[in-house]
């Protein structure tokens, strides 16, 4: 990102723009990687409550995976899935 | 309609149509307990929220400019002040609609955050202020246990025996000495209309006392224990385990002060009730405890929690404030 | 509009009454205060007005100054007109949150009433207070008399919330000297002082729900400096919209106010720098010498952030001899605040007066016209024999010659 002068930014430190920290991915910093087995889920979506990244993808409601541009991979949706429908699986794997 | 839409919702579809109040992209350790209990507590209103934060892990890591994780307006101001910050927006609130400049129907929920440092200890007499002032505001100590953001130093929060970087554990010391202070208790002899004690393990309990405490009209607080895998050793994926540990083991007790009336909002049956040693093995902050000669700490714990939890259940449904 | 055409009474005040009374008028959205001795009879009287409709002010009585910035803060963020007032300890414990107020740009006012900082504890006046925080981003006045308390807490307002500047304001007040003595103060109409200070319209207040925005971020080095060269520049902008607002002040109300006022210091040999009411007893002095013969002068500095280095220059220069008077310490400095500021502004003459820094009333030690024609006398020895020259003592402390 291009660093701006201080002509160019609001005074006194205001940032105009709400959620714009969506634009800094913190999925890099990941070295276990969540997988969904779909077939296993139960859209019960204690993941969603439990992740503390906002990063599980809900479709009509729905589990329907992940964010990878945000997820850390502490793989609490994992160890909390009750039907453990999620596995944590190395970053390498898919390099 | 088909049958299936007829289903009634379930509380956690409500859930997660709520908006999302910090949005992904804060820098936050993985697998931090302080933004699970803010995503799980802004659920709890559809109304416009602004939020104070104190200085703490919550804001450094939500707000590091120009990015910021808040999709509601929020102030930082430093770190013993998020109440009177929040005391003086609210007052702004009252002025600017009662002189018609905000119209009079506008609803907004006021929410201070702050971390355990930044309220047992050098925010309380703000806290305390501004709930005797009766300000409309839920206040929201996320409670980690000790000095996180500064590098794990303990704070009158921080449990009796644990270690941390200025109660290390060593030859003539087994940890913190002092027990936890009651914070709970303190906010609620405010005479404040709705006083609560949550942990993320067990999230539809911190829902209801979220939506509750946005709900009534006056001040509100919530302590909600927030585990740091960082500070209290254990692996990240364990942040809400951990959490339903420590109400399961009655170290963290699940309850409510609505009106001045006890009430615990989770009864663990005797036989259920898990010894502390099962919470205190599952962190390294506690390990030194397992050494031999500190055996007479642990019972010491244990007899201090299994004594306050006698209590609580003889004063459950009392009015105590 | 001509001076004619306000409308205004004669009123007799102390000075924390005149203060009130420009509170009531400039009827802020939210104050948030806490007691301290000699503040206390402004808020006093300003809680009256609160608690009998003449103000549309929610006043939050919070449990200490700490909180009082911090609620004021919060207020100024969220999009009111807030206002706080203190003095010495008080303005000390909300030091932390001054700086904040300050950097985050909140166009606050705080009338400050001057009290020695302790310790020992003492409750009079001196400067110390506010020389304290005198980087801390605040625009600084200091007010001769309870006249110049009204005058400048109406202009502050226009000040602090210019576009151009919004940064806070502080307005002393001698403790006691001024704030507990009776004077005759004229009062202007309350529709013309608000006209005068006008609707406050923040361009971004916290409250708005519809546009969230985020303030008190995390900055660290990549923005930082930014905001401070931005902080500069606002400090900066201030120079001209002070001069502005006097001008037009004085238009409307015929009380005319730069950033500072020269009292026969034009054709004057011997010249001395005051602030605040010890300004008032120099002029009694000077008019007493000038009788004499005596070409002596008085420069009444009003405005000490943004200090007025330029202006002042070309006021002195001329002089042979130029004492600065100093209300406070800094200890281990060349001199008292006053004295650094005025010699680094005379630093790139070639020609300068001779100078002497002499600190003075303490604690409320009195200052009084025999001793202010004393230190003139002191001076025209120091500018004939060079005896003392450039020197920094205390003036009225036992134990010294």
């Amino acid at each position: 990102m291009k660093l701006m002068t201080w002509q160019e930014i609001p005074i006194g430190g205001l940032i105009l723009e709400a959620g714009n920290a969506k634009k800094f991915l913190t999925g890099d910093w990941r070295s276990q990687r969540p997988i969904l087995d779909e077939e296993k889920c139960i859209n019960c979506l204690t993941c969603f409550m439990v992740c503390p990244d906002g990063s599980i993808v809900l479709k009509d409601g729905k589990m329907s995976g992940f964010n990878y541009d945000y997820c850390k991979g502490c793989g609490i949706c994992a160890y909390e899935c009750p039907v453990k429908c999620i596995t944590m699986k190395p970053e390498e794997d898919f390099r | 309609m088909a049958k299936t839409e007829m289903k009634k919702k379930r509380k956690i579809d409500i859930m997660a149509e709520m908006p999302e109040r910090l949005s992904s992209g804060h820098r936050l350790c993985a697998g931090c307990g302080a933004s699970i209990a803010a995503r799980q507590i802004l659920r709890g209103t559809t109304d416009p929220v602004v939020i104070s934060c104190a200085t703490g892990c919550l804001e450094v890591a939500s707000t590091i400019y120009p990015y910021t994780a808040w999709e509601v307006p929020f102030i930082h101001n430093a770190f013993e002040n998020s109440a009177a910050t929040i005391s003086g927006v609210e007052a702004a609130f009252r002025s600017l609609k009662k002189q018609g400049k905000i119209p009079k129907n506008k609803k907004i929920k006021f929410v201070a955050f702050g971390g355990d440092g930044g309220t047992y200890d050098i925010g309380i007499q703000s806290l305390s202020g501004a709930l005797e002032r009766g300000h409309d505001f839920v206040y929201v100590c996320y409670d980690n246990e000790a000095y996180m953001n500064t590098g794990i130093q303990r704070s009158s929060a921080t449990p009796f025996g644990a270690f941390t970087n200025t109660s290390p554990a060593g030859s003539c010391s087994f940890g913190k000495s002092q027990f936890r202070k009651d914070l709970t208790m303190i906010c609620a002899a405010h005479h404040i209309p709705y006083a609560a004690q949550a942990s993320i393990g067990y999230w539809q309990d911190l829902v209801k006392k979220a939506e509750k405490a946005l709900a009534v009209e006056g001040p509100a607080f919530l302590l909600v224990l927030a585990p740091c895998p960082r500070g209290w050793r254990f692996p990240m994926e364990k942040t809400v385990e951990i959490g339903k540990l420590a109400v399961d083991t009655c170290f963290w007790p699940l309850y409510e002060i609505e009106n001045g009336v006890f009430k615990l909002t989770k009864k663990i049956p005797d036989k259920k009730k898990k010894p502390i040693t099962e919470w205190l093995k599952s962190q390294g902050r506690f390990k030194h405890l397992f050494e031999e000669c500190n055996e007479n700490v642990i019972e010491e714990i244990q007899q201090k929690i299994d004594e306050d939890w006698q209590r609580y259940l003889k004063t459950n449904g009392d009015k105590i404030f | 509009m001509t001076t004619a055409t306000v409308k205004k009474i004669r009123r007799a005040f102390t000075g924390n009454e005149a203060g009130a009374e420009a509170m009531r008028q400039i009827n802020p959205d939210v104050a948030a205060v806490f007691p301290i001795t000699p503040q206390t009879e402004l808020m006093h009287a300003f809680a009256s007005f609160v608690a009998n409709g003449k103000v549309k002010t929610e006043l939050v009585m919070v449990e200490s100054e700490h909180s009082a910035m911090s609620a004021t803060v919060g207020a100024s963020a969220a999009g009111a007109r807030a206002m706080t007032a203190t003095s010495a300890n008080g303005l000390a414990l909300m030091w932390e949150i001054v700086y904040i107020a300050a950097s985050s740009r909140l166009p606050i006012v705080m009338p400050i009433i001057n009290r020695a900082l302790s310790g020992p504890i003492n409750i009079h006046c001196d400067h110390s207070d506010m020389m304290g925080c005198r980087d801390s981003g605040w625009i600084q006045m200091f007010s001769e008399n309870s006249q110049e308390e009204y005058d400048n807490l109406i202009q502050a307002i226009r000040i602090a919330e210019h576009p151009d500047v919004l940064l806070p304001v502080m307005v002393g007040q001698d403790g006691f000297i001024i704030s507990h003595s009776l004077e005759s103060v004229e009062v202007f109409d309350d529709e013309e002082v608000r006209d005068f200070i006008g609707e406050y319209h923040p361009k971004n207040p916290l409250l708005d729900t519809d546009h969230p925005y985020t303030f008190g971020p995390l900055d660290l080095q990549d923005y930082y400096m930014e905001h401070k060269r931005q902080q500069h520049q606002g400090m900066q902008n201030a120079r001209q919209v002070i001069l502005d607002t006097g001008k037009e002040f004085g238009e409307k109300f015929g009380h005319h106010y730069s950033n500072f006022e020269e009292f026969h210091l034009e054709d004057a040999e011997i010249g001395m720098i005051a602030l605040g009411s010890t300004a008032g007893t120099a002029k009694v002095a000077v008019e007493n010498l000038r009788e004499q013969g005596k070409k002596v002068g008085l420069l009444k500095l009003r405005v000490f952030r943004p200090f007025p280095f330029k202006e002042l220059v070309e006021a002195v220069k001329h002089l042979k001899g130029l004492i600065v008077l100093d209300r406070s310490d800094s200890f281990g400095a060349m001199g008292g605040p006053v004295f650094l500021d005025v010699s680094a502004s005379l630093n790139n003459l070639t020609k300068k007066p001779v100078t002497r820094n002499l600190i003075y009333g303490l604690g409320g030690r009195d200052m009084k016209v025999q001793d202010l024609e004393k230190i003139f006398g002191m001076m025209e020895k120091t500018v004939k024999t060079g005896k003392g020259a450039g020197s920094s003592q205390y003036y009225g402390a036992r134990g010294d010659d």
